[in-house]
């Protein structure tokens, strides 16, 4: 019951007039950026760090949790009215979706999108707020060595488990590794990788380095592939559904959100395996015959599923999030980030520390979820409409906040060139196929890595077996070796049992 | 000799469409219909659709004029209505306009302009209202 308290405590928060409107906000820019490929939550969180300064921690997290759940379900309308999924973790979507849009019923497709994802949603919000404190609180007595163990556990499994190339998620997760080290030494005071500029003692800016890598680099690979032919757009009236619609979207619904959430919460996120096992689900599920032949062909069970399991994902996100302060998604590390900013120091503690601002967020989370739902199932016509805006002159805007926002960390023009270094090395990495996650979670945990290897160092005073003395950390280390050799083995036994 | 007309799918396209014919059946001309985009937004809606464009098609041969249609992506329009009337030595060249501010131009600029200020020939333009 008492979760239940602190829950309604967190609404009567979030339900003053001012921190509702910063939620529509949030949810509103959320969807807009969610409907342009190209430009994500993540990207937006980064892009409004330096403009919320102003405003108290609260307000700033209730306006991200709407951004990235108005970007999910901008996701998915680009999906389902273009084919081009705006995010990784509509990509399945858009298989039945967009088949269901040229059939003309696209706002069937929409709309289950919308009533999954709101579902899904509240849902992983609920199940977040009644696991998150549980969890917390036997997180708390984790000791230095098994919290380094689960925070390499979980750059590892990001890195090795997400994107096609094992290699380069590493090559990504090692550039952000490195950037993170950059600055004076935590125990000794020694200037590391400073190149000896004096700016750069007090380490990178994490906004710099978000900034230029999401906005700054995606802003120069749209200016390298500008120029294409136009996409047609699938005209849509207001989403609706059938009686018929919401019999066959109901258990999708239910069962994608029973598998995105665990996914969302263990800490090697990302939405794309919970969606495509979704929707291999339901394929199978499906009677043969008639039934089972309508997939590929724009089934409605192919959107809702993935679309419920895209967002309890995101829901089972904040699990990792709040309880240990390990991010598993581009947006929640950027979030990490924005909490530093605040001087709030995420982990373990922080339900403990900021119960206000975390039981506001969850509520917030759950209005937000209810206000996509109202503001935007209307809207639909509108948000395709956005796909118009030409990219020169959105761009041009990007920029602009991107060098604002850069420029107003510290006030220091020295900012302004490193985020176009970073804008440079965001471009590589999109030219090199590296994926972006991996690096920026080596720049956000790599920090918070180290200072935990030195305290259990030197509570072992510097020997090795500090870092193995606790049996949490010994079981993390097996579970890492596991999941990175287990598919080399697995490969070896096929190919032995194919080759005879 | 060749009239080359700018179209767009809407009423300035389908008035510089109407004009266009009439001149090229007048003066016995062919005719080539030009269609583009810069394709730097998502969607272009004055960008013909493949079906639309086999529609447009029949509807040139059913009036029995000597017609090509022309389309091109990722160009300035302007710029490849000149071009085109430029190679195929047009004799006229017929846009559609339609009303403009002056913030509305200096943001997104005016293909009007350009195939006003640079075409090899005569340009008539007309509005969809005194048809």
């Amino acid at each position: 019951m008492d979760t239940l308290n602190l829950l309604l405590d967190g609404f009567s928060n979030a339900l003053t007039p001012q921190n509702l409107l910063y939620a529509c906000i949030g949810v509103l820019l959320g969807t807009f950026v969610g409907v342009l490929p190209g430009i994500g939550p993540a990207m937006t969180v980064a892009l409004l760090l330096p403009i919320t300064y102003g405003l108290d921690a609260t307000q700033s997290f209730i306006m991200f949790a709407g951004i990235l759940y108005g970007g999910m379900y901008g996701g998915s309308t680009t999906s389902i009215l273009l084919n081009t999924p705006g995010e990784s973790s509509s990509v399945m979507t858009a298989i039945e979706g967009n088949k269901m849009a040229k059939a003309g019923r696209g706002a069937q497709a929409l709309a289950t999108a919308a009533i999954g994802s709101f579902i899904a949603g509240t849902i992983g919000t609920l199940l977040v707020a009644f696991f998150t404190p549980a969890i917390a609180e036997q997180a708390v007595k984790i000791g230095a060595a098994s919290y380094f163990a689960i925070m390499l556990l979980s750059v590892v499994l990001v890195t090795s488990v997400l994107g096609e190339s094992k290699l380069r998620g590493f090559i990504g997760l090692f550039i952000g590794l490195t950037i993170g080290l950059v600055g004076l030494d935590l125990s000794t005071g020694q200037p590391r990788l400073t190149a000896g500029m004096l700016e750069l003692a007090d380490g990178i800016d994490i906004v710099v380095v978000a900034v230029g890598v999401f906005a700054i680099g995606e802003a120069l690979w749209t200016a390298a592939h500008l120029r294409r032919r136009p996409i047609e757009v699938i005209p849509v009236g207001q989403p609706f559904m059938r009686r018929d619609d919401w019999r066959r979207s109901w258990g999708p619904w239910l069962r994608g959100t029973a598998i995105g959430f665990p996914f969302g919460a263990v800490p090697a996120g990302g939405a794309e395996t919970p969606t495509f096992l979704s929707y291999v689900l339901e394929r199978r599920l499906q009677k043969p015959g008639k039934d089972q032949e309508q997939f590929g062909e724009g089934a409605i069970e192919g959107v809702a599923g993935p679309e419920a399991a895209n967002n309890a994902s995101a829901a089972g996100m904040f699990v990792p999030l709040l309880a240990l302060g390990l991010p598993v998604t581009a947006t929640a590390a950027v979030i990490i980030a924005a909490m530093r900013t605040y001087g709030i120091q995420p982990g373990p503690t922080l339900m403990a520390d900021q119960p206000e601002l975390v039981w506001t967020l969850l509520a917030s989370l759950l209005i937000g979820n209810t206000l996509l739902l109202v503001i935007n199932l209307p809207l639909a016509p509108l948000w395709a409409r956005l796909l118009q805006i030409p990219r020169p002159q959105l761009y041009a805007g990007i920029l602009f906040f991107a060098s604002l926002g850069a420029y107003s960390v510290n006030q220091d023009p020295y900012d302004l060139a490193l985020l176009l270094v970073f804008g440079g090395v965001g471009f590589a990495i999109r030219r090199f196929g590296i994926p972006v996650l991996p690096l920026i979670l080596g720049v956000i945990l790599g920090p918070l890595m180290e200072q935990k290897m030195r305290e259990a160092l030197d509570l072992s005073n510097g020997d090795i077996s500090g870092l193995f003395n606790e049996p949490l950390a010994v079981f993390v280390y097996v579970l890492i070796v596991l999941v990175v050799v287990a598919p080399y083995v697995l490969g070896f036994i096929r190919s032995r049992r194919s080759a005879p | 000799m060749t009239v080359v007309i700018g179209y767009v799918p809407n009423q300035y396209g389908e008035a510089a469409l109407h004009l266009g014919l009439q001149e090229a059946a007048s003066r016995q001309l062919r005719v080539i219909v030009v269609n583009a985009s810069r394709g730097d937004a998502f969607v272009d809606k004055k960008f013909v659709t493949e079906q639309a464009l086999r529609d447009l098609d029949e509807r040139l041969t059913a009036t029995g004029v000597d017609h090509r249609v022309h389309q091109s992506a990722g160009v300035d329009v302007g710029d490849e209505i000149v071009r085109v009337a430029e190679q195929n030595h047009a004799e006229l060249v017929v846009i559609g306009i339609r009303p403009r501010s002056p913030v509305g131009k200096v943001l997104m600029g005016s293909v009007a302009q350009t195939v006003i200020m640079d075409a090899p020939c005569p340009v008539l333009t007309v509005r969809p209202d005194v048809l």
